[in-house]
C-alpha cells in the first residue's frame, strides 16, 4: 500500500512522467494492435477465433531476424515478412482453416491451438530458443531533461504500423476486395448469392491476417525481442482489444490497442510492473461486465 | 514427440554401439546413467549445451581409461529422453529410465523447475542424481538425501555485486547504508532466490532497497521500472530475468539512457549482449558460474582454458561464441560421478551415494564439495564486468583478472 501511494506521488512530484507513460504507452499499444486488427478481420469475416495469432506474429518477426542476420536491412524486414506470412497463411488456410470454417466453434478453436503449438516448435527446431533482437543503429530523440525519450527505432516501428493499419483500412472501405469480405462478413449465404466468392474471400482475409501479424513482428523484433515461445503474449493482447473494442468495430480496436497500452503502463507504475497485465484482464473484465449489462438493456426494450 | 523420442533411443542406441566398440579394444564394460533433458520447448537451447557437456565429458574420460571400479573397468552411456521442458513430463520420463530401463544413477535436467519436478522421484527410488543446472536453492531445504548439484545456488547469483557496492562506497568515502539499491526480477523461483540473496546482503550492510519490483514472465517491456529508476536513482540496480530479462535490460536502459553506478544482471551470455547490443552493453555487471580465464584445474580435463579449447574442437558449432558455463558444469557432474565410482569402489547406488556426498574434488570447474543438503559449497560465484566488449573477471577480488569500472558511464 505504502509502495503505491509514493508511486502516485512520485506521479504527481513530477508530472512530466505522465506524458511519457502515455507515449510509452502508445507506442506498446500500436504494435499490440496491428495483430488484434488482423483477429478482428478473421474473427468478424470467417468466425474463426484463431489461436495462434501470436504464433504468426512471432514467426513474422523470425523471418526479419534472419534476413537481417544475413545482411538485408532491418526496415526491408518488414515488407519481407509481409509478403512471406501472407503465403504461409495462404497454405494454412488451403491446409486446415478451410476445412474448420463451417463446422462449430470448438473445432475451429482446437485447430487454431494446434497450429500455435506447431508453429512454436517449428521456429524452436530452426531457430533455437535463444531469445533474439535486432539493434537498430538509430539514436534515442530526448525531451524534457531527459524523462521523455523516444527511440527512433520504435517511432519509425509505429509509423510503418500506423501506414501499414491506415492502408489496411483504405483498402477495406475503397478496394473491390474490401468490400466483397465486408458483404461476406455481414452474410455470407447472401453475399454467395449475388455472386460473390466467399472461400476467395476467406483465403485472402486469411492471408491478410496472416501478413498484418508478420509485418507487426517484424516491427516487434527491432523494439522488442522475441522468442518461438512468445506468441501467446500477442494471441491474449489480441483477444483482449478485440472483445474491449467490441466484434465489427475495425477502427475501435486501433483505438482499443492504444488505450489499453497506455492503461497498461499506467497500472505498472502505480502498482507496479508485476501487475501490468493484470490491468489489461482487469480492464476486459470490466468491459465484458458493462457489454452484458447494455445487452439485458436493448432486450428488454425489444420486449 | 514420438518421433523425437525414436531418435534420442536411435542416439543413444549409436553411443551404446561405439561406446561396446571400444569395450573390446579396452575391455570396459557399459555403466548406464539415464537423463531426461530438454531437447524441445523453451528451454532446448540450454538443454542441448548440459547434453554436449555430458557427452563431452563421457569421451574424455573413456580417452583417460574409463572409470576403474575395483578391478574392472566402464565406460559411462547416457540414456536420453527429451523432457519437451515441462515438469509433469520430467517426472514421468524420470519414472520411465528408473523402472523400465533400470538406470540406478542419474544425471540432472535442465533448470531449477525441472531438477524440482524430477528430485522426488529420484528421492523415492533412492536414486543417486548428481545436477548441474538446477540452481534454487528451494531444492536443498526439501531434506534430499539423493540430490547433489555441483553448482552455487541462485541467491548467490548477484549478491557479490552488493558486496562491491558498499566497497565501493567506502572507498569514496561514504559508508555502506548510503547506498540505495533497486531490484527487479522475474516471478519464478531462480529469480525470486537472487532476489532473496540481494535483500539479504543489503539489509546486512543496511542498505535502503528504493525499488523492488517483479517483472512479468510474458512481456519483454521494463520501460515503467526504468522510468521510476530514473526517479529514485539508485546507486544499484539488479535485474534477473533469464535471456529476455537480460536483453531487455540492456536495450531499454540504453534507450531510456538511465544512468546507474552500478548494474547487474544474469543471463548476460545466454542473451549475447555484446553481440546483439554492442556498447550499450558496456560496464555491466554479469553474473556466472565459471570462466574459462579462471585459474582451475583437473587430470582429465585440464585447465579451464583447455577445457574451453577442447571443448570447441569436439563441437566446432561453438567456435564462434564462448561456451557456456552450463556446459562446463555439465562435464563437471560426470566427473563427479566418476570420482565416487572410483573411490566406492563397487556399483552399489547406496555405496555410490554415500561416496558422492563425501566428494571433494578439484576440477577445472572449481572446488566440488557437498554440504549436508546437496549443493555445492566449495565453489564461489564469480561476476563479470563487460568492458569494451569482453567479459572480464573483477569479483570476487582473489579471481579478478581486471579492475572495475565504477562508477558506469
Amino acid at each position: 500500500m505504502d509502495q503505491i501511494l509514493s508511486n502516485i506521488s512520485l506521479l504527481l512530484e513530477f508530472p512530466i512522467v505522465n506524458l511519457k507513460i502515455v507515449i510509452d504507452g502508445i507506442m506498446i499499444g500500436a504494435l499490440f494492435a496491428l495483430s488484434a486488427y488482423g483477429l478482428a478481420l478473421v474473427w468478424g469475416v470467417m468466425n474463426v477465433k484463431n489461436l495462434a495469432q501470436g504464433d504468426f506474429v512471432i514467426a513474422g518477426g523470425y523471418i526479419a531476424w534472419w534476413l537481417a542476420k544475413n545482411g538485408v536491412h532491418p526496415l526491408l524486414g518488414v515488407p519481407a515478412a509481409f509478403i512471406v506470412m501472407w503465403g504461409i497463411g495462404w497454405g494454412i488456410y488451403r491446409l486446415v482453416i478451410c476445412r474448420v470454417i463451417e463446422r462449430d466453434l470448438f473445432t475451429s478453436l482446437l485447430a487454431t491451438f494446434g497450429l500455435a503449438i506447431i508453429i512454436a516448435q517449428i521456429l524452436n527446431l530452426i531457430f533455437g530458443s535463444d531469445t533474439q533482437s535486432i539493434a537498430l543503429d538509430y539514436p534515442t530523440l530526448y525531451f524534457a531533461d531527459g524523462f521523455i525519450d523516444v527511440p527512433i527505432a520504435k517511432l519509425l516501428g509505429v509509423l510503418m504500423a500506423t501506414v501499414l493499419a491506415a492502408g489496411v483500412i483504405t483498402f477495406m472501405k475503397v478496394g473491390r476486395m474490401g468490400q466483397a469480405i465486408r458483404a461476406t462478413a455481414q452474410d455470407a449465404r447472401a453475399a454467395r448469392v449475388l455472386g460473390i466468392n466467399t472461400d476467395k474471400v476467406y483465403s485472402f482475409t486469411f492471408s491478410l491476417n496472416a501478413a498484418i501479424c508478420g509485418a507487426a513482428g517484424a516491427i516487434v523484433v527491432m523494439v522488442w525481442v522475441i522468442q518461438p515461445f512468445y506468441g501467446i503474449t500477442h494471441s491474449i493482447r489480441s483477444f483482449v482489444i478485440v472483445t474491449a473494442a467490441g466484434l465489427g468495430n475495425l477502427p475501435g480496436v486501433i483505438a482499443a490497442g492504444l488505450g489499453i497500452g497506455a492503461l497498461e503502463q499506467y497500472g505498472a507504475h502505480i502498482f507496479g510492473i508485476g501487475y501490468q497485465q493484470a490491468v489489461a484482464v482487469l480492464l476486459l473484465l470490466l468491459v465484458l461486465l458493462i457489454r452484458v449489462q447494455q445487452q439485458k438493456r436493448v432486450r428488454k426494450s425489444l420486449q | 514427440m514420438k518421433k523425437l523420442k525414436m531418435v534420442s533411443w536411435l542416439a543413444s542406441g549409436l553411443l551404446l554401439l561405439f561406446s561396446a566398440n571400444s569395450a573390446m579394444a579396452q575391455d570396459c564394460e557399459d555403466l548406464i546413467l539415464g537423463s531426461a533433458i530438454s531437447l524441445t520447448g523453451k528451454y532446448a537451447t540450454n538443454g542441448v549445451h548440459a547434453m554436449n557437456g555430458y557427452e563431452f565429458a563421457i569421451q574424455k574420460i573413456k580417452e583417460a581409461g574409463g572409470v576403474k571400479i575395483g578391478d574392472k573397468c566402464y565406460n559411462f552411456s547416457v540414456i536420453y529422453y527429451d523432457d519437451e521442458s515441462k515438469g509433469d513430463r520430467g517426472a514421468t520420463l524420470a519414472e520411465r529410465l528408473i523402472n523400465q530401463d533400470e538406470v540406478q544413477y542419474m544425471l540432472g535436467p535442465y533448470s531449477s523447475g525441472l531438477t524440482k519436478a524430477i528430485a522426488p522421484v529420484t528421492e523415492k527410488y533412492q536414486i543417486p542424481m548428481v545436477e548441474a543446472e538446477g540452481a534454487s536453492r528451494s531444492l536443498f531445504n526439501k531434506g534430499y538425501r539423493y540430490l547433489f548439484a555441483v553448482l552455487s545456488t541462485s541467491e548467490q547469483y548477484l549478491a557479490s555485486a552488493i558486496t562491491l557496492a558498499a566497497e565501493k562506497s567506502m572507498e569514496s568515502g561514504s559508508t555502506p547504508d548510503a547506498v540505495k539499491v533497486a531490484v527487479a526480477v522475474e516471478n519464478d523461483p531462480f529469480s525470486l532466490d537472487i532476489r532473496a540473496g540481494v535483500l539479504e546482503d543489503a539489509a546486512k550492510y543496511d542498505m535502503k532497497v528504493v525499488i523492488d519490483e517483479q517483472l512479468p514472465r510474458d512481456l519483454s517491456d521494463m520501460s515503467a521500472i526504468l522510468t521510476k529508476v530514473k526517479l529514485v536513482k539508485p546507486d544499484v540496480l539488479v535485474v534477473s530475468g533469464h535471456s529476455k530479462g537480460a536483453a531487455t535490460a540492456v536495450r531499454q536502459i540504453e534507450e531510456q539512457n538511465v544512468k546507474v553506478p552500478m548494474i547487474a544482471i544474469t543471463h548476460c551470455e545466454a542473451a549475447d549482449v555484446v553481440g546483439n547490443f554492442g556498447a550499450a552493453a558496456n560496464d555491466i555487471l554479469c553474473s556466472t558460474q565459471w570462466a574459462e580465464t579462471l585459474t582451475y584445474d583437473d587430470e582429465i580435463f585440464g585447465t579451464a582454458a583447455e577445457y574451453e579449447l577442447e571443448f570447441k574442437a569436439a563441437y566446432p558449432e561453438y567456435a564462434d561464441r564462448k561456451v557456456p558455463y552450463q556446459t562446463a558444469q555439465a562435464s563437471a557432474a560426470v566427473y563427479v560421478f566418476k570420482d565416487a565410482f572410483e573411490r566406492a569402489g563397487t556399483l552399489d547406488k547406496e555405496a555410490v551415494r554415500d561416496a558422492i556426498a563425501e566428494t571433494d574434488l578439484s576440477t577445472f570447474y572449481g572446488q566440488i564439495k557437498f554440504s549436508e543438503a546437496g549443493n555445492n559449497i566449495a565453489k564461489p560465484m564469480v561476476l563479470r564486468q563487460i568492458q569494451d566488449g569482453e567479459y572480464n573477471v573483477v569479483a570476487p577480488s582473489a579471481f579478478a583478472s581486471h579492475a572495475l569500472n565504477w562508477p558506469r558511464n
